[in-house]
């Protein structure tokens, strides 16, 4: 970890943050408003990396707990920790981590194509496989139910897949700061 | 920067922050213990009343819950079905009461006393965690928020003079360029500020 | 006294500074040329910033490829975008990021921060969120940022390009009243005028150095070319 290690890392939970304020895009035929936040994740596991995107979740989540109304909407505060809905939030920590192991195990050969896999399976998997259960358990409601109420907002999680693939590969090409993994 | 604090004089607010975390913490572990509902109601009533020996106004406590209603809604109207009216309460009223009791310790505690207790909570761990510099990128964090505000803004400006402010693509790219950018900069200027992160040895892995 | 023997300087394969051999050991010296002409690489050779590839750069006899750390404690940097180099969210403790690193002790940490504040007149500011001050104050921050840590030698590239004039009048006399030798990269060449000396680069060479009034008349030359 040296300096500009440090330096990406909180650039990018202040990133996160303004992710949170740019206004939500509502796609008329999903219905449910897309915030930019969660697009942020896959960006910090493919921009910086597994290990330094992760850090960068804990650390946005971090000052989210300390009372910062940092995520979309304005909410923050410890309040967001104990919600049915935490394990989303959760789940963006291991999600930015999976997504910057996917990347950099594929560096060399980065393409449209693994580069989306990566943001599909770290950034909507893994976060649905640790906010349903979450919201599953805390809520005491079947774990069918959980899932199939929770699949409305996977349309709007495919856009910034396709977005955040762009993102990431372009960055690849202009200023990378990955280095190639075996 | 703008934190959910809500500044007043109170036995709440005068608590140490760090306490008010563990507190909270305990708190959370025993509700998922309890099965009874009395004693559910009691504690409600008792967090209901910490919010008013805090003086904070009805109106705020109520805009903790609100974020939350709509998720607690349907979780109420599965609940009736799966295992009666009951349950339904039992469990809403769990939730309402730990997001209540949580957003309680945010509305009393200052921002800044809050990161102190995480610093100071790490700083047991130290030999462990290189708490200097989790303490640096937790201000760094704070002080680029406004930063790179400022930047997506002038992004969408730009962008809006080509119509393209609601193309997510166009807005992210050069956000992120930026941001970059700025980040090399930054840690340039941290170490000509004497800022020799440990595991440093030569100048060129700086550079490089 | 800054010493660089036959430094070159090159980005993949491309060389940005050739063959510099400059003795610094006046107390204010300029550095002029076009974009892109080596004057950022040069000052960042100053404080290690920037290791030479061939070449060496010594600050009081420390070689800058050895002793990097030392040198950086002797050789203050004021870059460009002072947005990029203060680094907490108020000012008092962006002044106490250097005092920290210096391992100051805590007492000795505010005492230096209240007379700096003072002497370089900007208390009313301690206070203030630095994301609120404007560009100018933001400036004085990061200067009085890097001088509280007491260096030798001042490096600023290009410190006034985003200054309105009378910031920039405001900057000038505090780097004119500093007691540390001062080395200053910038395009208004009217700020150096009584400035000891002057290095113009041109195509990373340095092209021509001395008295400010020469050279800058030959760096005009250039221009019109
Ligand atoms: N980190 C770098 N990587 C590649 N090229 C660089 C780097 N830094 C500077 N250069 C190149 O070196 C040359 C000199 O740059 P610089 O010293 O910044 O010039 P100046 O400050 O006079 O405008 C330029 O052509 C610039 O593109
Ligand atoms: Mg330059």
């Amino acid at each position: 970890m040296n300096t500009k290690d440090i330096v990406y890392i909180a650039l990018f939970a202040a990133l996160m943050a303004v992710l949170g304020v740019f206004p939500p895009i509502t796609i008329p035929s999903l219905g449910v408003p897309i915030t930019a936040q969660s697009m942020g994740v896959m960006l910090a596991g493919g921009i910086l990396g597994a290990k330094r995107g992760a850090l960068s979740m804990i650390l946005f989540l971090v000052l989210v707990a300390a009372g910062l109304p940092l995520l979309a909407g304005g909410r923050g505060g410890m309040g967001v920790f104990s919600g049915a809905s935490a394990g989303f939030i959760y789940g963006w920590i291991v999600a930015a981590y999976v997504v910057g192991m996917i990347v950099e195990r594929s560096w060399g050969k980065l393409n449209m194509v693994t580069a989306a896999g990566a943001c599909i399976l770290g950034g909507i998997v893994v976060v649905y496989a640790m906010g349903v259960p979450w919201l599953s358990v805390t809520a005491s409601i079947p774990f069918m139910k959980a899932f199939m109420g929770s699949m409305a907002y996977v349309p709007g999680d495919l856009v910034k897949v396709v977005v955040a693939t762009g993102v990431i590969l372009t960055v690849k090409r202009s200023y990378p700061l990955i280095s190639a993994k075996a | 920067m703008i934190s959910l604090y809500h500044p007043a004089q109170s036995l709440i607010h005068s608590i140490a922050a760090g306490h008010k975390v563990l507190m909270l913490l305990i708190l959370g572990t025993v509700l998922f213990q309890v099965d009874r509902l009395e004693i559910l109601v009691v504690v409600a009533v008792v967090v209901v009343a910490c919010y008013g020996v805090a003086k904070i106004p009805f109106r705020l406590a109520f805009k903790q819950l609100k974020p939350a209603l709509f998720l607690l809604a349907i979780i109420f109207l599965a609940q009736i079905f799966i295992l009666g009216l009951e349950a339904a309460i039992f469990v809403v009223l769990r939730f309402a009461v730990l997001i209540l009791a949580a957003s309680l310790v945010t509305l009393t505690t200052m921002m800044s006393h809050m990161i102190e207790a995480i610093e100071k909570g790490l700083s047991i761990f130290g030999h462990w965690l290189p708490v200097a510099k989790i303490s640096l990128a937790l201000s760094l964090t704070v002080r680029f928020i406004p930063v790179i505000g400022v930047m997506a803004e002038e992004v969408r400006e730009a962008q809006r003079v080509r119509g393209m402010e609601r193309n997510v693509f166009a807005l992210a790219m050069p956000l992120i360029i930026r941001t970059l950018k700025m980040g090399t900069e930054v840690a340039e200027a941290l170490d000509a500020r004497g800022f020799d992160s440990d595991d440093e040895t030569d100048a060129k892995s700086r550079t490089s | 006294m800054i010493r660089l023997e036959s430094v070159n300087v090159a980005f993949d394969g491309r060389v940005v500074l050739e063959n510099v051999t400059v003795q610094l050991q006046e107390q204010r010296i300029g550095i002029i040329g076009l974009n892109g002409s080596g004057k950022s690489t040069f000052v960042r050779l100053l404080n290690g910033l920037q290791l030479p590839d061939k070449g060496t750069v010594y600050v009081d006899d420390l070689d800058s490829q050895q002793e990097g750390r030392k040198i950086r404690r002797r050789v203050g940097f004021v870059f460009q975008n002072p947005d990029n180099q203060i680094v907490y969210p108020t000012v008092r403790e962006d002044m106490s990021f250097g005092l920290k690193n210096l391992r100051f002790p805590k007492e000795d940490i505010e005492q230096r921060i209240e007379k700096a504040l003072i002497a370089y007149g900007i208390e009313h500011l301690a206070d203030r969120l630095t994301h609120q001050l404007s560009g100018g104050e933001k400036q004085l921050v990061a200067l009085v940022g890097v001088l509280i840590m007491q260096p030798e030698y001042i490096v600023l590239d290009e410190p006034t390009t985003l200054l309105d004039l009378k910031n920039k009048r405001l900057l000038m006399s505090i780097i004119r009243d500093l007691g540390q030798r001062v080395i200053m990269v910038t395009h208004d060449l009217d700020l150096l005028v009584d400035f000891d000396r002057v290095l113009c680069f041109h195509d990373g060479k340095l092209a021509s150095d001395g008295q400010p009034a020469s050279v800058i008349n030959e760096y005009l030359q250039l221009c019109d070319q």
